[in-house]
């Protein structure tokens, strides 16, 4: 491990991912007639409002009712339209959960669902409206595609992705204002494919959502220590970018990071990957088994370490288990 | 389609003899709500419904969702009547590879409208439909059986409040009321009254009839075609096994398959049914 040139990333604060969605929405509203929008009395919150005051025709409030919006997203995607739904994160998934397996999944029809206020990161609002656990139950709907981008470059690019694929979509997107990963023309994403953002050879961080940011915060202290730290940015958890996990294996050591139940999510799904191809020591940074509580968004993601400093902790582990 | 009273009659006799014959073919599955629900699908299928078996694409169809998935029986042998599928296919009923799964599943059958099963579903499914119909400015009507055990889901009513709301007076649903949910009679599970004054109250025109009665079947659907500015719901008082005696009102037959004796038994009344209707 010898020093290694820093990472170039600078990150300067953008924009909430939500934010990102709503605005994509819109754009997406002007090109593709076929857009309709759901939600569930949360489109101050969820952003979706933008594309309801310029499409209201296209848009339908279902009341606080998420079961009923998700088969009606399944109806409207039989009858051919393209159906966006969204609510907060927790009550789409759950809520919508047998309506996603039974009127979208199984019958694999054209429906995308975007769950704002993903992970703890929504601070005071507490845990019943905190979302830890949707990647686990959307990657257990057959034939799903699950994302959850970065920042707002990532995620208006993916929506247009969501729109252009032929598939349900499950989307998680964020409360907070969160820093600019990509530059801002950059729409070079694809479903299923991880963008590697900082090459190196010692340890590999792979993370998801705002974790994505605090993986290239961690690289920039490991450099420091001389290590070089290849940091992918793994938007879509299923399907999983296998060729990414196997670069990243061949590191000899990976950290996942993911605001999430470390049941079931980013870490379960490199974890599956890795050893089906070629085994590293892998350590994950997550939620371990327990709901979060009110605070600041701030003081919640250091008490539940989800911070670079984690990520930074957790490479050192790894690094010493490494072969 | 456009069948005649009596034809509708025997059409709906010829569906309850491939109904006991598949189920017990079968050696399981839904009997007592697929024959409580003869007449209303027959009703849809051979008079009600804009639809054509050759173009079962067709975008401007009327589409049936059957909510209540577990009487796919009845639906599968409307299928085979109208032409869709081959009749010999009925006695594939759930067996490896065979399209006609236990309950409706697109992935093996793909004219069905929907994949149900999971009760509650169909409503706010059609409902979708019923919104891209106003939305293309077409004219088709979403119909969508419910089992009135089905009526305790609450997505039922979430879907209820929405249609009544926005006044989709394109959809109509339908309540094969036969009384008689699994474990026993609906009154004795969890009572559904007032049903008629449960709808109503949700914006919705309602008209209860006798379900197992072709004509009034008939009158119903024509009188919901006619509704405009709220959606209808058709309370249809059935009989639970209808059209076979030791069926009939026996909560054993909720979802259990007849015996080769019990088949016989029943194809013996179904007989003596069609010599009267022939």
């Amino acid at each position: 491990m010898g020093t290694i040139a820093p990472p170039k990333f600078e990150l300067k604060m953008g924009a909430a991912t939500r934010d990102a969605y709503g605005k994509a929405l819109a754009e997406l509203g002007r090109t593709n007639p076929n857009v309709v929008v759901l939600d569930a009395d949360l489109a101050k919150s969820t952003k979706t409002n933008v594309f309801a005051k310029e499409f209201p025709n296209r848009f339908f409030t279902c009341g606080i009712a998420e079961a009923d919006m998700v088969g009606i997203a399944g109806g409207l995607a039989e009858a051919g339209k393209i159906p966006f739904a969204s609510s907060f994160s927790v009550f789409l998934m759950c809520k919508g959960f047998d309506q996603m397996r039974v009127a979208v999944a199984l019958p694999k029809v054209n429906a995308k669902f975007v769950g704002s206020h993903g992970g703890i990161s929504i601070g005071e609002d507490g845990p019943s409206q905190m979302s830890v656990e949707d990647y686990a139950l959307a990657c257990g709907l057959a034939g799903f595609s699950v994302m959850s981008p970065a920042d707002e470059v990532s995620t208006r690019a993916l929506v247009f992705r969501a729109a252009e694929h032929k598939g349900p979509i499950y989307m998680r997107v964020g409360r907070p204002k969160v820093p600019v990963i990509y530059d801002a023309k950059d729409d070079n994403f694809q479903i299923g494919k991880a963008r590697v953002l900082i090459e190196g050879s010692d340890v590999a961080l792979i993370g998801c959502g705002i974790m994505t940011a605090e993986c290239l915060r961690a690289a920039e202290t490991l450099a420091a220590e001389g290590i070089s730290a290849m940091v992918v940015d793994m938007h879509t958890l299923k399907p999983l970018d296998t060729a990414a996990v196997a670069a990243a294996c061949r590191t000899g050591a990976i950290v996942t990071a993911e605001e999430h139940l470390l049941d079931g999510g980013l870490g379960s799904q490199v974890a599956r990957a890795a050893a089906a191809t070629s085994p590293v020591p892998i350590e994950y940074v997550g939620i371990h088994d327990t709901y979060a509580e009110s605070a600041t968004p701030e003081e919640l993601l250091e008490k539940y370490g989800l911070t670079a400093k984690e990520v930074v902790a957790a490479a050192r582990r790894v690094l010493k288990r490494k072969r | 389609m456009n069948g005649n009273l009596p034809e509708l009659k025997r059409i709906a006799n010829r569906m309850r003899h491939n109904i006991v014959k598949m189920i017990g073919a079968a050696g399981s599955g839904h009997p007592g709500g697929s024959l409580s629900a003869t007449e209303l699908v027959a009703a849809l299928f051979f008079k009600v419904m804009r639809h054509d078996p050759k173009k079962p694409a067709w975008p401007d169809r009327d589409r049936f969702i059957l909510s209540k998935g577990h009487a796919c029986p009845v639906l599968y042998c409307a299928y085979a009547e109208a032409g869709y599928i081959d009749p010999a296919l009925l006695m594939t009923l759930r067996k490896l590879g065979s399209p006609l799964q236990g309950h409706p599943d697109r992935r093996f059958l793909p004219i069905l409208e929907a994949s149900t099963g999971s009760l509650g579903n169909g409503l706010s499914i059609g409902m979708g439909m019923a919104l891209a119909g106003r939305l293309d400015q077409k004219d088709y009507r979403v119909y969508v059986m419910l089992g009135d055990g089905e009526c305790q889901e609450g997505q039922v009513w979430e879907a209820a409040m929405f249609a009544g709301y926005h006044k989709l007076d394109n959809l109509c649903a339908i309540v094969d009321y036969n009384k008689i949910q699994l474990d026993d009679w609906v009154a004795k599970i969890l009572d559904l009254e007032p049903l008629a004054a449960k709808w109503e109250s949700f914006g919705w025109r309602t008209l209860t009839i006798d379900g197992n009665n072709m004509q009034k079947v008939l009158d119903a659907f024509e009188q919901a075609k006619m509704t405009s500015g709220k959606p209808t719901v058709i309370i249809a008082n059935t009989i639970k096994g209808k059209g076979v005696s030791f069926m009939e009102n026996n909560v054993e037959f909720h979802g259990a398959a007849p015996n080769p004796d019990q088949v016989k038994k029943a194809l013996e009344e179904l007989d003596k049914e069609a010599a009267v209707l022939a």
